[in-house]
């Protein structure tokens, strides 16, 4: 009886997450994913069924691969990943520059201030995102802070074009996504032993071989976490390119969403929506592999 | 003596620790400590939690900053020196083995940092590995070794920089009881073997009685005692000492009799009078406590012939000799611990070997017994 419920137990756990993945996720998934071979009609919904039924009877599969041909034919699209791409590693190794020390510092700290910074690193999660990156438009803009302030300084004499920039992206998803980088990073130096360190140097190990060979090599698991939970929303980031980035160039997120809501060309948006999928899935496969890697390597 | 390791030779101090202290805050970790360790010696510092046996070590190795005094190595002061420039390598209590790194990588490592070559660094790390009968396992990560294996990864990660000192925290602590006793003579071996001085840090008395050439005792961030161990056995300088190497029986005593070669010392705990063939110098009348090891005790049903001889000219009857009571006995296998209850109610711990598989006439709980020892068995301490 025990055994049973036990069983029985365990069964429901791993229910709610599959049952939350497979509605949630599963279906959704395949929806578009067939979608993306349908053929574009103008009608409610706005694409023509894939399965042709007549008198209850499967008579034809109409697979439409155009999307994903058209994908490749238009500059755009190409255009729009290879710069999501660009933008997302350079935002994620930007983010590991900044968010590594301060995931280390927090780490070393005492207890009690420990809590204290990692409240500070949570605390702009109390404000609403878009708020921030509106935030961000007020401080970059022509007649925005930074320039006034620089201006009245004298430091510059007319306004620095900051807003619908490269760089006006990059400090957006930096600033949005850096704690998503610092939260992995600190859960995993601060099970960091320190006594590897000491073993380190007195093998003869300066502070920096030490750090380079001893921390970092550990770390590595943290780096690959933080990093995919940048990368991966930085690929697909709509807000912020929207708000802050350039309009001669834009990301995928952007596209995806125009094709659906101003060309309401639903099987173009769900091709590029799964092709963007399949970016992705290398990277997590790559984080699968490590994340396997330190579950074997055990303590 | 012959179970020993090498001794000293009669040489400079190799290591010397110049009136050390060590403060955190408030508290003294390390008090005034004052130590010489000649080259190739075994030395052990032994001592309870909280007695600043680590944080002298730590010391040594340069984790830490002594907050007065000096430590010279091989006449070099290493005061201003950092730990990664010290001719001293020191084994971790939790053997600290870099987990990403195979074991020869572990034990490469301290001569990659002295920038050798890599079929000289290739040459030591097959070497040592040899020594210490790790060749097979090379590629192993630490998490794939056993215990002792581990163990004897860090000792060879340590040895393989040719140390002028070799710190080892703790060696045996993490190990089980027998592979404990194995590796304490693989120890030694390896110590003989290579000729490194070594600086032991124990709690276990037991570990620091058969590793060391010379042992020091520490309580309270002070060295109590430094000597070989059968000087710290059979002739401790204080009771603290007394009492943490061994089991003891203590009494309190007057001191009635002081002269050069004999004392007598009157004792409530044992309603009687002790007799102790060697002198002591301190003020008559003077309280002082007769230590008396349990394997150097008799138990007898019958009271002992007042022993002459040579040794013992004027002991009289009931002097060294006590009537009482068996309460206790534990049979240990190789010997029996007897409790005996005397007449002014303290009890008394005697050991008496086992000499004999089948003692039908062995003497039994309740039984009344006379507990008795030589005029030189005890020892007589003033503090």
């Amino acid at each position: 009886m025990p055994r049973f419920s036990a069983h029985a137990g365990r069964r429901i756990v791993i229910a709610i997450p599959t049952v939350w993945l497979i509605v949630l996720f599963l279906i959704p998934f395949i929806i578009v994913f067939k979608i993306s071979f349908s053929e574009v009609r103008l009608a409610m919904p706005p694409f023509a069924p894939l399965l042709e039924w007549l008198d209850g009877k499967l008579v034809a599969i109409k697979l439409n691969f155009a999307n994903y041909a058209f994908l490749f034919t238009d500059a755009l699209y190409v255009s729009s990943y290879l710069y999501s791409l660009k933008v997302a590693a350079i935002s994620t190794v930007f983010c590991l520059l900044l968010g590594y020390p301060m995931a280390y510092a927090i780490a070393r700290s005492s207890p009690t201030s420990r809590s204290v910074l990692l409240m500070l690193i949570v605390l702009p999660f109390w404000t609403s995102f878009l708020l921030r990156v509106y935030a961000w438009i007020g401080l970059l803009k022509s007649n925005g802070v930074i320039n006034n302030v620089l201006m009245s300084l004298g430091i510059i004499h007319e306004p620095i074009t900051m807003l619908q920039t490269d760089f006006a992206v990059y400090i957006g998803i930096v600033y949005s996504y850096l704690p998503f980088m610092i939260l992995p990073l600190y859960a995993n130096l601060e099970k960091h032993d320190l006594t590897l360190i000491e073993a380190a140097a007195d093998l003869g190990a300066r502070p920096i071989t030490a750090f380079l060979r001893i921390t970092l090599p550990q770390s590595l698991p943290g780096i690959i976490a933080g990093s995919l939970l940048v990368f991966i929303p930085a690929v697909g980031e709509y807000v912020i390119p929207s708000l802050l980035g350039r309009t001669d160039q834009l990301m995928i997120g952007r596209i995806l969403s125009d094709e659906f809501f101003e060309n309401r060309d639903w099987p173009v948006a769900s091709a590029v929506a799964i092709f963007m999928l399949g970016l992705l899935v290398v990277p997590i496969m790559l984080f699968q592999h490590f994340e396997k890697r330190t579950l074997e390597a055990g303590k | 003596m012959s179970t020993q390791p090498s001794g000293p030779t009669a040489q400079a101090p190799y290591l010397r620790i110049e009136n050390v202290t060590k403060r955190f805050g408030d508290f003294v970790a390390v008090n005034d400590v004052s130590l010489h360790v000649q080259r190739g010696e075994i030395f052990c510092l032994l001592g309870g939690s909280g007695s600043g046996k680590t944080t002298l070590l730590r010391m040594l190795a340069g984790f830490e900053t002594p907050t007065s005094g000096k430590i010279y190595i091989d006449g070099q002061d290493m005061s201003e020196i950092p730990p990664y420039d010290r001719p001293v390598n020191m084994m971790f209590q939790s053997y600290a083995l870099f987990p990403h790194m195979s074991v020869e990588k572990n034990v490469a490592f301290g001569l990659e940092q002295e920038r050798l070559g890599r079929q000289e660094i290739k040459r030591r790390v097959g070497e040592i590995l040899e020594i210490i009968k790790m060749t097979p396992y090379l590629a192993r990560k630490p998490h794939q070794l056993s215990g002792g294996q581990r163990q004897r990864v860090a000792l060879a990660r340590a040895l393989v920089k040719r140390p002028k000192l070799l710190l080892l925290d703790e060696p045996l602590a993490a190990l089980d009881r027998k592979l404990r006793e194995h590796t304490q003579f693989e120890l030694i071996n390896i110590q003989e073997q290579l000729g490194v001085t070594f600086v032991v840090v124990t709690h276990d008395q037991e570990e620091a009685m058969t590793l060391s050439s010379r042992m020091g005792v520490m309580n309270h961030g002070q060295i109590v005692q430094v000597g070989t161990p059968t000087d710290i056995y059979e002739f401790p300088a204080t009771r603290f000492v007394a009492d943490f190497i061994g089991s003891v029986n203590m009494f309190e005593g007057k001191l009635i009799e002081d002269e050069p070669d004999f004392v007598r010392i009157r004792c409530e705990d044992l309603g009687g009078i002790v007799y102790v063939n060697h002198g002591i110098s301190s003020a008559p009348d003077a309280t002082v406590w007769v230590a008396v090891r349990p394997e150097k005790i008799n138990l007898s049903r019958h009271p002992p012939a007042p022993a002459g001889g040579a040794h013992q000219p004027e002991a009289g009857a009931g002097e060294n000799t006590v009537r009482g009571t068996v309460k206790e006995i534990a049979y240990m296998g190789d010997m029996s611990i007897y409790l005996v209850r005397v007449e002014s109610g303290r009890t008394i711990r005697v050991t008496i070997p086992n000499v004999a598989r089948h003692m039908e006439d062995r003497i039994t709980w309740d039984e009344t017994v006379y507990v008795s020892w030589h005029a030189a068995s005890p020892v007589v301490l003033t503090r």
